[in-house]
């Protein structure tokens, strides 16, 4: 197999799909599912095997997330001509009205009982055919129609999720049709391992995971490095709570991580490489061991790589859910199949990470973003963003907001576009109070700063992070004490022990809040807080540590007032001056 | 002697003959047996039996040659390994921050209150077990819960409740026929 049989595959499948008149996606992703997408999927199927219309008439496909999951189930019918409806809240009732409108009922009934359905059996069959007709004549469709020119959709930027929602993630030959592996092989044949990390420098790609280090520079250390093995880790262990960009590209596009790291893994000369991917996402691993399967097949993966001599193992490395193996240090323990606690840094995993050996590690959309760099440039990808903060950011959009869902920003975009152009607004008669970012590492920004824009160093200064790319919305119902504790409890819980003032610190914190929440709170224990915050920030050994009292700091910051009205006035001797 | 009996203990598999632990010796041959290997062993022992027993543990750490402390050390150290059994239904309520801001607490309360059990724990009767989740992750359908493995998005309070009332019933009613039966 090399890189012209990898084509002819691509063009094959595409040739296959032009052939279909229609072609109809449903999303199977994780959030549709849990509104009943599976239902949905195998009425559509059913329906369609009902319609007993020519095999090129309609082709259903199992597609990935369409980004607006406070509509699922979602289901778009696509025509060869271009013209294309998506469709939200598709129940199988709704499913079979679409079909009944898009789709012909052709034969008759009385052939059905003799030949048996693909999907259904001939009872099934008829039965499917009589509510088909009998849809047919209801109006109401209408309704569930999602205009594709919604802000939701126009003010996105899709790179990493570019392909998602258009291919079948368990088929590679998709994946190939849509300029899939073009870049490795690209890179394969051209591009030394120097110019790869040049290239990816030259991008101003910074890692996605949170911390925002430049990957290229990152490359080139671990490039440098003399000693082998070397390592690649794609970091899939997203745990804060409220973040599901990272789960949504392993399971809807797994190829293009894949991609990724293999052109990483050739940049840097690692010969193996593990995908740590969460525990609670069985999906997730399941079609990125799929992927790994197929690339394996074909030659993608394994000893010379596309008939070079270049030669690279990924396997799949399963977490069992702890927080702090999100840090790098200790997911590199974890994967060794220890207690996942981080190592003191330096040394950085770039010089003592997997086994003690040069180590690369980079999140899943960072690794998700380097196939389009390739593809397009450098110069392309730094021509989106601001001067510091290059490319898109996929962020999980979340919270009390009309649109909820996956979405795709250049970087720079204000918060003000995301919350009431993309996300729609407040529902109800709310008002916006604060948006979350970065989970419990990150803070609550309030709406004096929603014309900032969202990048690193903006969100940093807000005492905020950009993180992994979570975003909760909440209105003025939430109040921001509680929202602070309840980080902490997550925090305190998944504190790993190792190092004193993050074990307890985040206790002695969890419990001033206690203390202040329930009313016995006096003024100096807000003043002791901070304190105790700033302490916890500075001397904590991890990001964990490190970032827990950002939840804390941010609300003390923005949302004092609401701390103040619960704490008692000083004892026994006021300040004098209020 | 002691090396022989080990020998022997991996070429058999577990004293009790028990299928299960098959599929984690499968496993343990996989990664060749390497001390590395723990944590996926551990994976494979948790989806198999459900919980990680004592016996289980013991039986790893014979079989991988990693000292007991350690075996427990890690296992103790990751959430999604459990050392009881589960009840014969499990609720997860999932308390990611969206679903937080969505009311899980509240869903959270009413299921205790009802079926008197506390999160992370099963009632007297072990037909429930109450459990929280870090975060789902569809997040875009908040409150979300899983009842034995079906998730779903945007529930109530009332709704979860009935719903486990009713699966509990018919358990009761099985139960009971099983009693009147034996």
């Amino acid at each position: 197999m090399n890189s012209q049989n990898l084509e002819e595959i691509g063009k094959k499948e595409n040739n296959r799909q032009k052939q279909y008149k229609r072609r109809i996606f449903c999303c199977t992703s994780t959030a549709c599912l849990s509104a009943g997408a599976g239902q949905t999927f195998s009425t559509v199927n059913q329906s369609v095997s009902a319609c007993k219309c020519a095999e090129n008439e309609a082709e259903v496909v199992q597609t990935g997330c369409m980004g607006l999951c406070s509509r699922g189930p979602m289901v778009r019918v696509d025509y060869r001509d271009g013209e294309s409806t998506l469709y939200g809240n598709v129940s199988p009732e709704i499913a079979q009205l679409i079909i009944a409108h898009h789709l012909p009922i052709e034969g008759k009934d009385s052939e059905i009982e003799r030949s048996s359905g693909d999907v259904a059996s001939p009872h099934d069959m008829l039965h499917f055919r009589a509510s088909l007709r009998e849809a047919r004549g209801k109006k109401g469709l209408e309704k569930y129609i999602i205009p594709t020119d919604l802000p939701f959709y126009s003010k996105q930027v899709k790179v990493v999720l570019n392909e998602i929602g258009q291919i079948n993630p368990n088929k590679i030959e998709d994946y190939l049709a849509h300029g899939g592996y073009k870049a490795l092989t690209y890179v394969l044949e051209n591009l030394t391992p120097e110019e790869i990390c040049d290239e990816i420098l030259h991008s101003g790609l910074r890692g996605r995971g949170g911390a925002g280090y430049p990957t290229g520079q990152k490359w080139h250390f671990v490039r440098q490095e003399d000693s082998r093995p070397k390592f690649v880790i794609v970091n899939g262990d997203e745990g804060d709570p409220g973040a599901y960009m990272d789960r949504t590209v392993m399971e809807d596009n797994p190829h293009r991580v894949l991609e990724g790291m293999i052109i990483c893994a050739y940049a840097v000369g690692a010969t193996n490489g593990y995908l740590y991917i969460r525990g609670e996402y069985p999906i997730a691993i399941d079609r990125v061991k799929n992927a790994i399967l197929a690339a394996r097949r074909h030659r993608i993966l394994g000893n010379s790589v596309l008939g070079t001599d270049f030669s690279f193992n990924a396997e799949v490395r399963i977490g069992a859910g702890a927080f702090v193996c999100g840090e790098e240090t200790a997911l590199i323990n974890s994967v060794e199949g220890k207690r996942g606690m981080p190592r003191i840094r330096p040394p950085y995993p770039s010089k003592s990470g997997l086994w003690k050996a040069p180590t690369v590690i980079n999140n899943v959309e960072t690794m998700a973003n380097i196939p389009s760099i390739i593809n397009r440039g450098a110069s392309w990808f730094a021509s989106i963003g601001t001067e510091k903060s290059k490319g898109t950011k996929v962020f999980a959009l979340a919270g009390q907001l009309r649109n909820t869902g996956l979405i795709e920003v250049p970087i720079g975009i204000t918060l003000r576009d995301i919350v009431f152009e993309i996300g729609g607004g407040i529902p109800g008669d709310r008002d916006f109070k604060a948006a979350q970012t970065g989970g419990p590492s990150g803070g609550c920004i309030p709406s004096e700063f929603l014309d900032s824009p969202v990048d690193y160093e903006s969100l940093t200064r807000l005492g905020s992070i950009m993180g992994s790319g979570g975003l909760v919305i909440i209105d003025d119902s939430t109040g921001m004490p509680g929202f602070a504790r309840f980080f902490m409890d997550f925090c305190m819980d998944e504190s790993c022990g190792k190092c004193v003032p993050c074990r307890i610190g985040t206790v002695q914190i969890r419990s001033l809040l206690d203390k202040i929440i329930s009313g016995k709170g006096v003024a100096e224990d807000l003043v002791k807080l901070e304190n105790l915050c700033k302490l916890v920030k500075n001397t904590s050994l991890c990001g964990l540590g490190q970032s827990a009292p950002n939840p804390v700091l941010s609300t003390l910051r923005y949302f004092n007032h609401e701390y103040q009205a619960i704490v008692q006035p000083s004892l026994p001797v006021s300040s004098g001056n209020d | 002697m002691t090396a022989n009996k080990l020998a022997s203990d991996m070429m058999n598999g577990h004293q009790s003959g028990d299928e299960r632990f098959s599929v984690i010796d499968r496993t343990m041959k996989r990664f060749k047996y390497e001390k590395d290997s723990l944590l996926e062993v551990l994976n494979s022992a948790q989806e198999t039996f459900g919980y990680l027993s004592k016996d289980l543990l013991f039986y790893i750490s014979n079989q991988l040659q990693v000292p007991m402390s350690r075996v427990y050390g890690v296992a103790t150290f990751y959430h999604m390994f459990t050392f009881v059994p589960l009840g014969e239904h499990n609720c997860i309520i999932c308390k990611g921050t969206a679903c937080h801001v969505k009311g899980a607490d509240r869903i959270i309360n009413a299921i205790s209150e009802e079926f008197c059990v506390n999160a992370g724990e099963t009632t007297s009767d072990n037909l429930l077990s109450l459990n929280i989740a870090r975060c789902l992750g569809s997040c875009g359908l908040a409150p979300v819960v899983v009842l034995d493995g079906e998730v779903s998005g945007k529930q109530t309070p009332e709704a979860v409740t009935n719903r486990i009332r009713e699966i509990i019933s018919i358990s009761k009613e099985i139960n009971a026929e099983k009693v009147e039966a034996g």
